[in-house]
């Protein structure tokens, strides 16, 4: 069964076409990568689905509701969660209260309860924190908890991310380069904490990477960017053989040898 | 020195004693140095001395409670410059509830606005016009001026009136961000000021230019307020609320969706923070502070036009919550406290010192040069001094502290739930 369908997807920035006509098809439970060289045009990809930009074309569709037209918010509450290339954590506060922040969606206090400090709401806000709290111990960050986000390694600072996410309870989490910027031990951490996440969340996954290893390792299904076109797509093994990925990669030199 | 602060750390008693010492000492000669600022300003730090004691909260707010209630008026009370003591004292309090009521729009929602005296005058126009005879130009039905007992009840309506606005300043304006943000609440504040002016005709609204004089005092059991030193405790209530309102939001769902969006939008949006709501409540909150005090400063003043109501004042209030330290309660408190101080107190005195001193023949000190009138030299320069060298403010933001031990506790509970409810989640379309 699949849980998202992108059809015939496109972004046009100017005159650059940074996603054209893209489909993909995610099935419920699967790792998924995008892969392509940089500038591909994936994390605008990424950026349709989760509706930072609105699609020229085409259509993202979550389970049976349609997504083009809503607001990041939106899309959120129905059920999908991110992390960024380039690290958006909430710096300035503590590494508890960013992981609290994925939680609002469930929380409902309001202006008069939170003036009135109703016994509701001190209940929802504990809970609340135990609940950061047990995330934090899953990411395996959980003696950081009163630091301020912005002094974590930079590690640290993509597992906080995951984390953040993972209690706003998606059921697709898309992971935007999580790898980018690790040693090959973190790295290999990582892969491991993502196949976990997978089993024990029941959670659908599609990730951005460029470690072929990890991709390779990881993933079920991969679809493959190239100048905003979709240029390939299978298994790992089917993709690894693939003449038009490799010359994505590496150049046409690479595999007509002059 | 630093021995004598390694030996206080920790030792509450001391802290206690040396605090009731120092409350005493200022007080005393508050009392019998009469007209003694110095005394006077001396007695008010002690507040700040009592927030860097390390008592427990509880304690601490009944030992300033006591200072405000009795100590200060008490103190004061005897002297020939006892109004004048309590009239700083009640400026410093409007001035401390709105520059809390911007901090949560700079401060938590890192929203800059330069246009927020504008709800301090909405607040004041919404009394003034209904406590003195102008409502009877356009109002149909009612016996204007309203008596001084519908005050009360005023502060309400203007604490709402006010939060209206916000909201309604916020819709239009909150597409734009950042420095286009800053440009258009001034716009704004500027809209608002000029519009109180000329909203004289074709129905007067607002008696324009004149301003609306003879405002009711508010009243209660025939009692009326007229004196700074009954204001006070009219601002001390208030206040008591918006500080209390204040913290309370700040570590709730609210206050940290406020954070969120200020440290980055992007992110907030896409854990489902609904961008435009949390700032418009920003907006309103923020705003409800001054409108109840606008109204409190209808009344004290008796007197409201719109020359009150200038973009300096917002610039004041910004700078307040500069100085104090953004997104800090008690920094805001203090940055508040010192500017309307500087404001009121020292830089008047300074500059009745130094004509003193051309009168005798000292020295020759021209009048353009006087430091009252160096207002926005003054605050242009703390603006930038802090800008460089202490961003954070006086008394910089802190982050709350949550006990591991108990959260660890409670997550245990979170971990046997889990896995059943994410096992039998189905699609919710
Ligand atoms: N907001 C934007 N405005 C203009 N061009 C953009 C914008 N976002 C991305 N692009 C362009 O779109 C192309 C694809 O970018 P991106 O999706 O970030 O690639 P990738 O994530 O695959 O490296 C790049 O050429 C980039 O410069
Ligand atoms: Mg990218």
């Amino acid at each position: 069964m699949s849980i998202l369908t992108v059809s015939n997807i496109k972004k046009q920035f100017g005159g650059l076409v940074a996603v054209n006509s893209v489909d993909m098809t995610v099935e419920k439970g699967s790792i998924t990568a995008v892969i392509g060289p940089n500038g591909a045009g994936k994390t605008t990809f990424f950026n349709l689905i989760t509706g930072v930009y609105q699609p020229d074309e085409g259509n993202v569709q979550l389970g049976s509701s349609s997504l083009v037209g809503l607001k990041p918010h939106e899309i959120s509450r129905l059920g999908i969660a991110r992390t960024f290339q380039n690290i958006r954590l909430f710096s300035n506060i503590t590494v508890l209260e960013n992981v609290m922040v994925g939680l609002h969606k469930q929380l409902k206090a309001g202006i008069v309860g939170t003036l009135f400090q109703t016994k509701k709401v001190r209940e929802e806000e504990l809970r609340a924190q135990e609940e950061a709290y047990h995330w934090l111990e899953y990411v395996g960050l959980a003696q950081h908890l009163n630091e301020e986000a912005q002094n974590l390694s930079y590690g640290a600072q993509r597992r906080l991310e995951i984390a953040r996410a993972l209690a706003s309870k998606p059921r697709l989490l898309l992971l935007d380069e999580p790898a980018a910027g690790m040693n090959p031990r973190e790295t290999r951490e990582l892969t491991e904490f993502i196949h976990r996440m997978r089993d024990d969340l029941n959670v659908t996954i599609v990730l951005i990477e460029h470690d072929m290893k990890l991709v390779m390792e990881i993933s079920e299904h991969i679809i493959v960017l190239d100048h905003g076109e979709k240029i390939a797509e299978g298994k790992p093994a089917e993709i690894r053989n693939n003449v038009k990925v490799i010359e994505a990669y590496l150049g046409k030199s690479a595999v007509t040898p002059a | 020195m630093q021995r004598l602060t390694s030996k206080l750390k920790g030792n509450k008693l001391a802290q206690i004693i040396l605090l009731v010492l120092y409350v005493l000492v200022t007080s005393l000669s508050l009392y019998l140095a009469q007209a003694s600022v110095t005394a006077f300003l001396l007695l008010l730090v002690s507040l700040l001395l009592l927030y860097y004691t390390e008592l427990p909260d509880r304690l601490k707010w009944v030992i300033a409670g006591v200072v405000l209630v009795g100590v200060i008026p008490f103190v004061a009370s005897t002297g020939p410059s006892y109004q004048s003591y309590m009239e700083v004292a009640t400026v410093v309090g409007i001035y401390v509830a709105m520059a809390l009521g911007l901090n949560i729009v700079v401060g938590l929602a890192g929203l800059l606005d330069l246009g927020f005296v504008a709800f301090f005058a909405i607040g004041a126009y919404t009394y003034g016009i209904f406590a003195t005879a102008q409502a009877a130009n356009f109002m149909p039905f009612g016996v204007f001026p309203l008596s001084g007992d519908s005050f009360w009840i005023f502060i309400l309506i203007g604490c709402f009136v006010a939060a209206l606005f916000g909201v309604l300043l916020g819709i239009p304006v909150l597409r734009v961000k950042g420095d286009y943000l800053a440009i258009v609440t001034l716009g704004f504040g500027e809209i608002i000021r000029i519009v109180f002016n000329n909203l004289d005709k074709p129905v007067n609204i607002t008696n324009g230019a004149m301003g609306l004089a003879s405002v009711k005092p508010p009243e209660i059991f025939g009692f009326q307020f007229v004196y700074p030193n009954q204001f006070y405790f009219i601002v001390l209530a208030i206040l008591l609320f918006v500080i209390l309102a204040v913290r309370r939001f700040e570590f709730s769902k609210i206050g940290r969706s406020w954070k969120a969006v200020r440290e980055n939008e992007i992110a907030a949006q896409s854990m489902g923070i609904h961008l435009v709501r949390t700032k418009l409540l920003a907006f309103a909150i923020g705003a409800s502070f001054s409108g109840m005090m606008g109204v409190v400063f209808a009344a004290k003043q008796t007197f409201v036009d719109p020359t009150s109501f200038t973009l300096l004042e917002s610039i004041t209030i910004l700078v307040m919550v500069i100085l104090g330290g953004m997104g800090s309660v008690p920094g805001v408190i203090l940055g508040a406290a010192v500017i309307t101080i500087l404001n009121l107190q020292v830089l008047t005195e300074v500059t009745n010192y130094l004509n003193q001193l051309s009168l005798n023949g000292v020295i020759s000190f021209p009048e353009a040069l006087s430091p009252a009138k160096m207002q926005r030299f003054i605050f242009g320069a703390i603006l930038i001094i802090f800008a460089i060298y202490r961003p954070q403010g006086l008394i910089p933001a802190k982050n709350p502290v949550f006990d591991e031990e108990s959260l660890k506790e409670g997550s245990e509970n979170h971990r046997k739930k889990q896995i059943k409810v994410e096992s039998d989640k189905g699609f919710q379309a």
